[in-house]
């Protein structure tokens, strides 16, 4: 059974929508909820590689892409997460699981605002430490 | 508590004079405990590129780092070409094979420069001396090719701007020749050299299981017994259609990285010289005019691992976001682990071990000192490690006499 078959059996119906644009490009969707859970099975069981997070603001939500690399095959996996919540941004930190997440989640929140609960060092990793509190340079609407 | 001394490394790093400020915790001769602080030069170039067209955007992500300058852009035009199906389906044949070219030449200078810098670090500044001697033929090399020594302009999306011309590779193939024997001669001072191997051996050890928790990339992993490297893994230009091979060590130490880079400097001449034989004529460039909606990822292996860009399009001229990871962002916060427990002489070499590579993040400021700390400063921390070094010398002719 490979890679592809193990995460849509083990995630069932947590999968919102699953999706390839090409053999080694699959995008999949998860509930916010899910992601310590998903990341957890795609790190520790698989044995897949965290590459990084990709978190980006759309017009109705704050978005992050969890990439995860299987060395082996060359499939590049991006977990998708939506958090429309834009007033208080929060989602489950997945440091805790590997400590490699820790300076992409501190990049994200200090540059979206996105609040990792569980995080255990959340501090700026690039802003100056003058740079006003609650101005998020990556989204499009810095006072929203 | 009371005896712990703080030891500031930085903003710029002794050994690679990059914005980068490390705080060493050391009891003793003992590291500790290690804060790094990161963001000197943070130049915000995500947003940036939201406000080009998709053409400048390659340009700009050319000029995130001046080492592994085409890095950036085959990995951005990658990603663009994810979105159109795919480098092969969009990109001619003479194209894949000039890409990756390129790509090579750029990983010869990029590891040479970090060979001569651990040298002189070491005290062995004739290592200096030879690996920057070696490293001018190839950046003369891009000179020819590309009009520049670095920052080479050469990735487009659909292809590149220039050709390689018929006279310019017997030069090129001259200039590999000659390369050949310098790296075999720094394969031998290496490992042969006792007094290199005692200084290298167990400096800095990241251990297998920490290189997979810290999601390392690059010559950084592949010393720890990580066998990942992109060009084989999700093969990109032409890097599956010749023979070479991943170079892997176990040790995860100071040593095995260095093995790992001069062994892997011999496959990038491999992979060049059959590029040369084999590229074929024809169009340099698919004219490619507009980017469809869509999201698409590039990936490279630069010199110092997984180059990662990610790109949204919503069918404008500009991406509606570029993310960027240099491979160092994975690797430098591995130093937390790998120099925590050495000595401080050994300190500054390992934190430069994984070639940490900071263009990619920074804003220049002045760290006040703390005044009641003692303070050492990079330079004493070179002279430290080069103390290190001749007393390991003497040592050894002690002992031969």
């Amino acid at each position: 059974m490979d890679i592809k078959d193990k995460i849509r059996e083990k995630l069932g119906a947590k999968i919102i929508n699953w999706q390839e644009n090409s053999p080694r490009r699959i995008y999949f969707e998860v509930k916010k909820e899910d992601i310590f859970e998903t990341a957890k099975f795609l790190f520790k069981d698989l044995g897949l590689r965290f590459s990084i997070a990709s978190g980006m603001e759309n017009p109705a939500s704050l978005e992050i892409l969890y990439h995860f690399s299987n060395d082996n095959t060359g499939e590049f996996y991006s977990v998708r997460v939506h958090i429309e919540d834009k007033k208080n941004p929060a989602i489950d930190s997945i440091t805790p699981i590997f400590v490699g997440a820790e300076w992409i989640e501190r990049e994200i929140w200090e540059m979206l605002g996105i609040n990792f609960i569980g995080h255990p060092n959340l501090k700026r990793l690039l802003l100056a430490e003058d740079w006003p509190q609650g101005q998020y340079p990556l989204r499009h609407n810095h006072e929203s | 508590m009371s005896h712990k001394v703080i030891v500031p490394i930085g903003p710029y790093h002794p050994l690679q004079e990059e914005p980068e400020f490390f705080q060493l915790y050391v009891d003793g001769e003992r590291v500790v405990d290690i804060d790094i602080i990161i963001g000197y030069n943070h130049r915000g170039i995500e947003q940036l590129a939201e406000t080009k067209h998709f053409d400048q955007v390659a340009f700009l992500v050319e000029r995130i780092c001046g080492i592994c300058s085409s890095s950036h852009p085959y990995a951005y035009v990658l990603a663009v070409e994810d979105i159109l199906g795919g480098e092969r389906e969009v990109v001619p044949e003479r194209a894949l094979y000039i890409r990756t070219i390129i790509d090579e030449l750029q990983r010869l200078h990029s590891h040479l420069l970090w060979l001569g810098l651990a040298g002189h670090f070491i005290g062995y500044n004739t290592v200096w001396m030879w690996a920057w001697k070696y490293r001018e033929p190839v950046l003369d090399c891009f000179e020819m090719i590309t009009g520049n020594r670095q920052n080479y302009a050469m990735f487009k999306i659909g292809g590149v701007r220039r050709d390689i011309k018929d006279e310019d590779i017997p030069v090129l193939k001259k200039a590999l020749d000659e390369l050949v024997p310098a790296i075999e001669m720094f394969r031998g001072a290496v490992m042969d050299d006792p007094v290199i191997k005692m200084r290298l051996k167990e400096a800095g050890t990241l251990t297998k299981q920490q290189a997979i928790d810290w999601c390392v990339v690059g010559p950084t992993a592949r010393a720890s017994g990580i066998n990942i490297d992109i060009r084989r893994d999700e093969p990109y230009g032409v890097t599956d259609r010749v023979n070479w091979s991943v170079i892997i060590e176990n040790d995860g130490d100071v040593f095995a990285k260095t093995i790992v880079r001069i062994l892997e400097m011999n496959e990038s001449v491999h992979i060049i010289r059959q590029c040369l034989e084999k590229m074929p004529k024809g169009k340099i460039d698919a004219d490619i005019k507009d980017v469809p909606p869509g999201e698409g990822i590039g990936r490279v292996e630069a010199p110092r691992g997984e180059c990662f860009h990610y790109i949204r399009s919503d069918g404008t001229n500009r991406p509606v976001r570029l993310k960027i990871r240099a491979p160092s962002f994975m690797n430098v916060a591995s130093d937390k682990v790998a120099a925590v427990g050495g000595t401080i002489s050994d300190a500054a070499l390992t934190l430069a071990a994984v070639d940490p590579c900071y263009c990619c993040t920074a804003r220049l400021a002045v760290i006040d000192k703390p005044s009641n700390k003692k303070i050492m400063n990079g330079w004493d921390l070179v002279k430290l490690s080069q103390e290190k070094t001749e007393k390991l010398k003497q040592g050894l002719s002690d002992t031969g006499k």
